[in-house]
């Protein structure tokens, strides 16, 4: 190896663990700003205090918000990751034309500018006369979860050996009950993996939401920005500190069940 | 057995359901862009593209994303060099570091990076108490914290392709040009950076497309005073009820956005053919 192999490789990782540093950043420091005594932002904090935390029930609206968040991204992922098995099945064992345009059209949503689906789905919504809001964000977050439930199954089953589920069927099951019973088991990791960043994607949502909400239907990031107009106090670190640790919870069920390497294929 | 044909079919439902409550929307915003009173008409563009205030709005966008790009792919791709050349724990450090905050929301991570920016904040805290600035200095509002921020939530959009692309790579390619004699500059040149060329095309593509239209970050880290084409289009619909504007700023920002997925799959396929 010589000097200017070491120098690269000296430069690669001290910018490589800086970008660690940095991309934890945010983080962290969030973390450490939600356990403050104060009423402002000053690290390290005067007084580790839970009162943050405690002054959240106070927070009006914030339950509810909360639930309805919860409520959107279960929903919009479960009827995601069936939509996705039956099109992710149609397009790898198919034999039609245009398999690939499918493909690509079914991830498209993940390129276009949430802000402009938002703004679109409201005159849309509008002109076919949908008025009800959890209606209209539940169709619109099922447009942001369905790529990425996709993205996953796609790559997956392109490597699955679906002899597998042929021989179910020569045993005697239907073709529902053996994609059921042979062909989702088997692809637990992808259904956990595409699952899991749809649900998180769902919860962050705000460009497609803010223009589906009313005054009585406000998901957490919408509730979350407002408070910060209103109130901009250390209980919004507190709130993001759930959300971190949400966070935290999904990886280490991701990392331990399919692997932190698989995760980032998806 | 059931023939292989009517497999398709099981793609209808999803199919379906993407084309009325995505492309058709989209479909319609664009085409409505066009129109006024059912007739065809380039008028509301005209009005876009002839106001100044507009144009330095789009200018400054196209700007704020493209240094985004640039910064993001600054820190990544040695980043990605090195997490390809990593192991064990150090690996698991990298891919900690690029799940975790992907995992962890846009808004949670704009409103740190407001905390960490602002005036008496985190940032100027510490310049201050290390002696390298007497008082605060003004960041929150700026540009450069905008960049910054956007750069940090992006960052792994660009990383993670790069090191797909690196990590596939046969490590016994440049190993062969050093023991024929090239230069470690030269092996980076004509060898590494040409093979990993797709994985910066996606990335960029990718990070672009996402600092476009951010709305969060932007909202959060700059506020008001400084618009970007996205910032401009919610307050058109949600504040000052002009959906004319608003449908036309959209509509410029879908074009923008099917530009670069086009531009970058055409790019990507020149450099797979290359190769």
């Amino acid at each position: 190896m010589t000097g200017t192999d070491r120098l690269f490789l000296v430069l690669s990782w001290t910018i490589g663990l800086c970008c660690v540093v940095f991309l934890m950043l945010p983080i962290v420091i969030t973390v450490a700003a939600s356990f403050t005594s104060s009423s402002v932002y000053t690290l390290p904090p005067p007084e580790w205090s839970l009162r943050w935390y405690q002054s959240l029930e106070q927070r009006s609206g914030l339950w509810e918000a909360v639930t309805l968040s919860l409520n959107l991204a279960l929903v919009s992922t479960a009827i995601s990751l069936v939509l996705g098995t039956l099109a992710a099945v149609a397009v790898t064992r198919g034999r039609f034309r245009g398999r690939e345009a499918i493909a690509t059209f079914t991830v498209s949503p993940l390129m276009m500018p949430g802000l402009v689906v938002g703004v679109a789905l409201l005159q849309f919504f509008r002109e076919i006369g949908l008025r009800d809001a959890y209606w209209s964000l539940l169709l619109g977050h099922i447009v942001i979860t369905l790529p990425f439930v996709m993205r996953t199954l796609l790559a997956s089953m392109s490597a699955f050996d679906f002899s597998l589920v042929d021989a179910a069927r020569t045993l005697g099951l239907s073709y529902p009950k053996a994609i059921l019973k042979v062909l989702v088991p088997n692809l637990a990791p992808a259904y956990l993996t595409g699952g899991l960043f749809a649900f998180l994607a769902s919860m962050d949502n705000y460009p497609i939401s803010i223009f589906l909400t009313d005054a009585r239907n406000k998901t957490l990031p919408i509730k979350m920005l407002q408070y910060l107009e209103e109130q901009p106090d250390p209980s919004l670190a507190a709130m993001s500190s759930g959300l971190i640790l949400m966070a935290v919870i999904a990886l280490v069920v991701g990392a331990r069940t399919v692997g932190l390497n698989r995760m980032i294929q998806g | 057995m059931r023939s292989l044909e009517n497999i398709g079919l099981l793609a209808l439902p999803g199919l379906t359901f993407l084309a009325v409550v995505f492309a058709l929307p989209l479909l319609m915003l664009l085409l409505k862009s066009f129109q006024i009173d059912g007739q065809f008409s380039l008028e509301e563009y005209r009005l876009f593209f002839s106001d100044e205030y507009n144009m330095s709005v789009l200018w400054r966008t196209l700007r704020v994303a493209a240094l985004t790009t640039l910064l993001a792919l600054l820190i990544a791709y040695p980043t990605a060099i090195a997490m390809s050349r990593a192991n064990g724990i150090w690996l698991s450090i990298f891919l900690v570091a690029m799940v975790l905050p992907m995992s962890v929301g846009v808004v949670v991570k704009a409103f740190a990076w407001s905390i960490i920016f602002r005036t008496r904040g985190v940032l100027n805290d510490t310049l201050m108490s290390l002696g390298l600035i007497d008082a605060p200095i003004r960041m929150l509002f700026t540009e450069t914290a905008l960049i910054i921020g956007a750069a940090n939530v992006f960052l792994p959009f660009m990383v993670l392709p790069i090191y797909a692309v690196l990590r596939q790579m046969d490590s016994r390619l440049p190993e062969a040009a050093a023991s024929l004699g090239a230069t470690p500059v030269f092996r980076f040149f004509n060898v590494t950076l040409p093979l990993s060329l797709p994985g910066v095309v996606a990335g960029c593509a990718f990070v672009f497309s996402l600092a476009v239209s951010m709305y969060v970050i932007p909202s959060l880290i700059v506020g008001e005073r400084q618009q970007t084409l996205s910032m401009l289009t919610a307050r058109s619909f949600l504040f000052l009820r002009n959906e004319a504007l608003g449908a036309t700023i959209s509509s410029i920002l879908l074009i923008i956005a099917i530009s670069v997925v086009l531009g970058s799959s055409w790019l990507a396929n020149r450099l797979g053919a290359r190769q």
